[in-house]
């Protein structure tokens, strides 16, 4: 029997999963990259070169967007299980953040 | 209307225990028609054997419950033109819990899980003494308040995940249950229901996926309830280690 579940909660909970998942699977191999400073300079300067390619700056791009999700979702689940707000205070709460983030973004945009 | 729209392609459980397959029937479409009236129209018309279990017909008593397209709702709150896919319908027995047969399941599993979340109320007062007052504005007595609606139907148990990964888990119903009496001022020993809650199977289980939340018919919220258990019980930790 199939079951439905595709709900926004549960979304949030399964893209927080697989961020997390996907992160602890990273983070040996960029501390393994960085150790290469240390161990193989010119192993290292080989990967930076790899690592200037159009695709490889995509990849990146993910892996920030999964660094910001998994962080958000996990402000999101905290804020949630630690602080017995109501609906009306919650939905506050996150268009705060959002404003903040936006306000914040066009500032950093503007610096660099 | 055509002769496309005349019947209704429903797609029904058949079998006990594990065992069993779906049966499909053709039903005459009505106008106004829930998901119970077309159950109960393939059992008088089409296969008496069709087992299922109903009783008020009008959302109070929360014995309808059932899946519908794979998800868990009162089959008679269910209004067949809201559900309809393509003229087709599937009808399954409530998830996480034994079916006894078709589309009945065993509720024993549900109801025991309830009362080991500490869900029997015991009272702080004998009827000798003295009524208490209660503050109807009362936060923990608006907490409390918030999950006593609840009329035990399974929705919540059948739409959870965590209890279909591990059938030890008490359950958003048993849970909210327990948050309820420990924010009821009435009820005798609070800290007893920490200690029933968190337990190998008890709140901490807990992912917060929501689907207890999002598909409760009576507007519920037993995610929140938890996340209440999870707040107390890991305060009273702290407190311990004080």
């Amino acid at each position: 029997m199939r079951v439905a579940r595709v709900h926004p909660l549960w979304l949030a909970y399964v893209l927080h999963r697989v961020s997390g998942l996907a992160l602890a699977l990273f983070l040996p191999l960029h501390f393994w990259v960085l150790s290469l400073a240390l161990t193989q300079p010119e192993r290292l300067d080989a990967f930076l070169n790899f690592a200037d390619q159009p695709l490889v700056k995509l990849a990146e791009f993910g892996l920030i967007f999964l660094l910001a999700v998994h962080i958000f979702g996990g402000l999101r689940l905290m804020a949630m299980e630690w602080l017995p707000w109501s609906a009306p205070q919650k939905t506050l709460a996150a268009g705060a953040l959002g404003v903040a983030f936006v306000i914040s973004g066009t500032f950093f945009l503007q610096v660099v | 209307m055509t002769a496309q729209n005349d019947t209704l392609e429903v797609s029904v459980w058949r079998g006990s225990g594990v065992a069993g397959q779906f049966e499909t029937f053709e039903v005459p479409a009505q106008d106004n028609q829930t998901i119970l009236d077309v159950v109960s129209w393939i059992q008088h018309y089409a296969d008496a054997t069709l087992t299922y279990r109903f009783a008020c017909r009008v959302g109070m008593c929360g014995s309808c419950a059932m899946m519908v397209n794979g998800r868990p709702r009162w089959t008679c709150r269910t209004h067949v033109k809201k559900v309809l896919n393509g003229g087709k319908v599937e009808i399954g027995p409530l998830r996480n819990l034994p079916i006894i047969k078709d589309l009945a399941v065993d509720m024993d599993p549900f109801f025991d899980k309830w009362v080991a979340a500490g869900g029997v109320h015991t009272p702080s007062a004998s009827r000798a003494d003295p009524i208490p007052a209660i503050d109807p504005g009362d936060h923990s007595r608006q907490v409390a308040s918030a999950g006593i609606e609840c009329i035990n139907c399974s929705v919540c148990y059948a739409a959870c995940d965590t209890v279909a990964g591990n059938p030890e888990y008490l359950g958003p119903a048993a849970l909210q249950r327990a948050w309820t009496l420990y924010n009821d001022a009435k009820h005798e020993d609070r800290t007893d229901i920490l200690a029933a809650v968190s337990g190998a199977g008890g709140c901490h289980n807990c992912h917060s996926m929501g689907s207890c939340t999002v598909y409760c018919p009576n507007d519920l919220d037993p995610m929140s309830a938890i996340a209440g258990l999870k707040r107390e019980t890991a305060r009273g930790f702290l407190r311990r280690r004080k």
